[in-house]
């Protein structure tokens, strides 16, 4: 029955940290803008900040509990901790590093994450990954019943950030732990963690896979966060059961979702297609408007049509031959389109 | 054209005076007498009583700087309490006093009539005019030095390595003595070497509360002064000795911050020489 359960109040600089979690043996990532309050969560598990109220158990053990008095010293809480630098000891070797934990088997832990050949070598010698591994072996070494993670890619250069995410994808899947990562990047949460919760200004606004986080945003913060397009507009019953919005710049756009009123319509970048002319399909909602930049990633253009952005295959962008300031029609289903109510 | 280089000439000028008057005084000391004359000179009694009492009182008072003023700096940087200000304008208010002030304060505080004189006595211990005298004045003039170096190099240490030894299972003493030790350690080494310098020239406060005792109380500094109408040659000596002891701990000290190569691993600094 291993799982972290947390439940605590504590005043931050401009807002008050509320939250309730319970972590099973599972990734679970609190993802936000920076600011949000996610470091201070890890920093109560782990005992380097004081609650205000609340409790804090790690498998049924307390480790912080206000009306009982109890507070646990970080040394005596069994917590694995990565911070966000890796906060390697600098005037230690890799080798020292690992030790200082106290583990049984320092040369076991080496092989396994991969860094027994930087034995001797001092942490600033190391690249990014490596220095991760070697964070990541430390904190581990003393086999701790919870592991947590503050923004373990941010410290990294684009170039290693996917690398080193998929690496460190198969470690987490391969602990039998609770793991509690923090990241401000909803991408990073979606390919490291089973359950994603988004917290803003102290306060977890949705939980569940990221999958469902996208699918069905419960908030408009929340649907802004995991990438899609919103534009505002005015919903109303319309034509063949979908329900028609008038958005504010006079586009017109339908949705499968049922809601009247005042709402934010929601779809994803990668639903969007590009073309010349307006399709005739009114399971398509277009929006015609200038392009306004376009952006290369990888195999990709990231393209700004409008208020929205579309992303398309590089392959689409060189047949249309589209140029910037060029007027297009940006087209994605109706099924693809949320309706988010706007308070 | 003129007037620009005018002004470069005046620079030059300016420069060249301000290094000949810090230095010809320096050099006037090695050029009244031979060389070798000096040397002999260090080996006359008042001479060598002198170096002995002053390497003996501030080895003392330096390892009591150190074994006292290192925890204390250490816990004013890693706390934050009300009226930390204050504590640290405290910490350096010897500096700025006059030397002759700390040494009537000394009096006022263990002299056979100050504030504690009478518990002395009661013990048995006379203070003033011994070489603990010494020491006491010389660790009063020159731990400020000290702390306040090794409170910067404190404070200026990554707060994260210090919680991520703790989340490893290190206690508060085993953190201390492993992580933010050997890290703040230059700025330690430097913080020492000043108030070692500092105290080896203490002249003011050590004459006022220890007196001028050949063998006893007599430091260097003391003895050259004393030595002025008697033996100006000695007097000489000694001073010529000081200002070598001076030129190696500045040196030293520039050296410290050189010493190792950074391998800073997080964003912010550590135990930067001098980055209060």
């Amino acid at each position: 029955m291993d799982s972290l359960d947390l439940d605590i109040s504590l005043a931050l600089r401009s807002f008050r940290l509320e939250l309730a979690l319970t972590v099973g043996r599972e990734t679970y990532a609190l993802v936000g803008p920076s600011g949000a309050g996610k470091t201070s969560v890890l920093r109560t598990v782990a005992g380097l900040v004081r609650p205000e109220r609340g409790r804090i158990a790690l498998d049924g053990r307390v480790l912080f509990d206000s009306t009982a008095g109890i507070d646990r010293q970080p040394e005596d809480r069994r917590v694995g901790f990565v911070f966000q630098e890796y906060a390697l000891f600098p005037h230690m070797s890799v080798e020292q590093n690992v030790a200082y934990a106290g583990g049984t088997n320092v040369p076991e832990v080496l092989e396994r994450f991969r860094i027994a050949h930087l034995a001797k070598a001092r942490p600033g010698e190391l690249s990014g990954g490596e220095r991760q591994r070697v964070g990541l072996a430390r904190a581990l070494a003393r086999k701790p019943d919870v592991l947590l993670l503050d923004e373990p890619l941010s410290a990294l250069d684009t170039h290693t950030r996917a690398n080193v995410r998929a690496e460190l994808r198969s470690i987490l899947d391969h602990l039998d732990l609770p793991v509690l990562l923090v990241t401000h990047d909803f991408q990073d949460a979606a390919a490291l963690a089973d359950r994603v919760a988004v917290l803003v200004e102290g306060r977890i606004l949705q939980v569940g896979t990221a999958a469902a986080l996208i699918a069905a945003p419960s908030d408009v913060f929340v649907a802004s966060f995991t990438g899609a397009n919103l534009l505002s507009g005015r919903a109303l019953p319309g034509p063949d059961g979908l329900t028609q919005v008038t958005l504010a710049d006079g586009n017109v756009v339908y949705s499968v979702d049922e809601m009247r009123g005042p709402v934010d319509v929601a779809f994803y970048p990668w639903e969007v297609s590009i073309a010349r002319e307006t399709p005739d399909d009114s399971a398509l909602n277009h929006v015609r408007a200038p392009i306004t930049s376009a952006v290369q990633i990888g195999n990709r253009v990231r393209i700004q049509v409008g208020a929205l952005v579309a992303e398309v295959t590089t392959a689409s962008v060189e047949r249309l031959e589209l140029e910037e300031g060029e007027l297009v029609v940006a087209t994605f289903k109706a099924a693809a389109t949320r309706l988010v109510p706007r308070a | 054209m003129i007037r620009r280089r005018l002004f470069g000439i005046g620079l030059l000028v300016a420069t060249g005076l301000a290094l000949g008057f810090l230095l010809l005084p320096l050099v006037a000391i090695f050029l009244r007498v031979p060389p070798g004359d000096l040397v002999a000179q260090l080996g006359s009694d008042v001479a060598v009583d002198a170096i002995v009492v002053t390497l003996k009182t501030t080895l003392i008072a330096q390892a009591l700087i150190l074994v006292v003023g290192t925890p204390a700096a250490y816990f004013i940087a890693s706390r934050s309490f009300r009226g930390r200000p204050f504590v640290i304008t405290l910490v350096e208010l010897p500096l700025v006093l006059p030397p002759a002030v700390a040494g009537i304060a000394l009096l006022a505080a263990f002299g056979r009539l100050g504030l504690l004189g009478g518990t002395f006595d009661a013990l048995g211990v006379s203070v003033s005019f011994t070489q603990t005298a010494v020491v006491l004045a010389v660790a009063y003039v020159a731990s400020p030095f000290y702390i306040r170096l090794a409170i910067a190099s404190f404070e200026a240490l990554d707060s994260s390595l210090i919680d991520a030894s703790r989340t490893l299972g290190a206690g508060p003493a085993r953190t201390f003595l492993r992580i933010a030790l050997p890290l703040a350690a230059k700025g330690l080494a430097a913080g020492a070497a000043l108030s070692f310098a500092r105290g080896i020239g203490e002249f003011g406060a050590t004459i006022m509360f220890a007196g001028s005792l050949q063998g006893v109380t007599q430091t260097v500094s003391l003895a050259i002064y004393a030595q002025l109408d008697l033996d100006f040659d000695v007097a000489l000596a000694l001073g010529a000795l000081l200002v070598l002891v001076s030129a190696a701990i500045l040196l030293l000290v520039k050296l410290i911050p050189a010493w190792t190569r950074s391998t800073s691993t997080s964003a912010s600094p550590f135990a930067r020489f001098g980055s209060s």
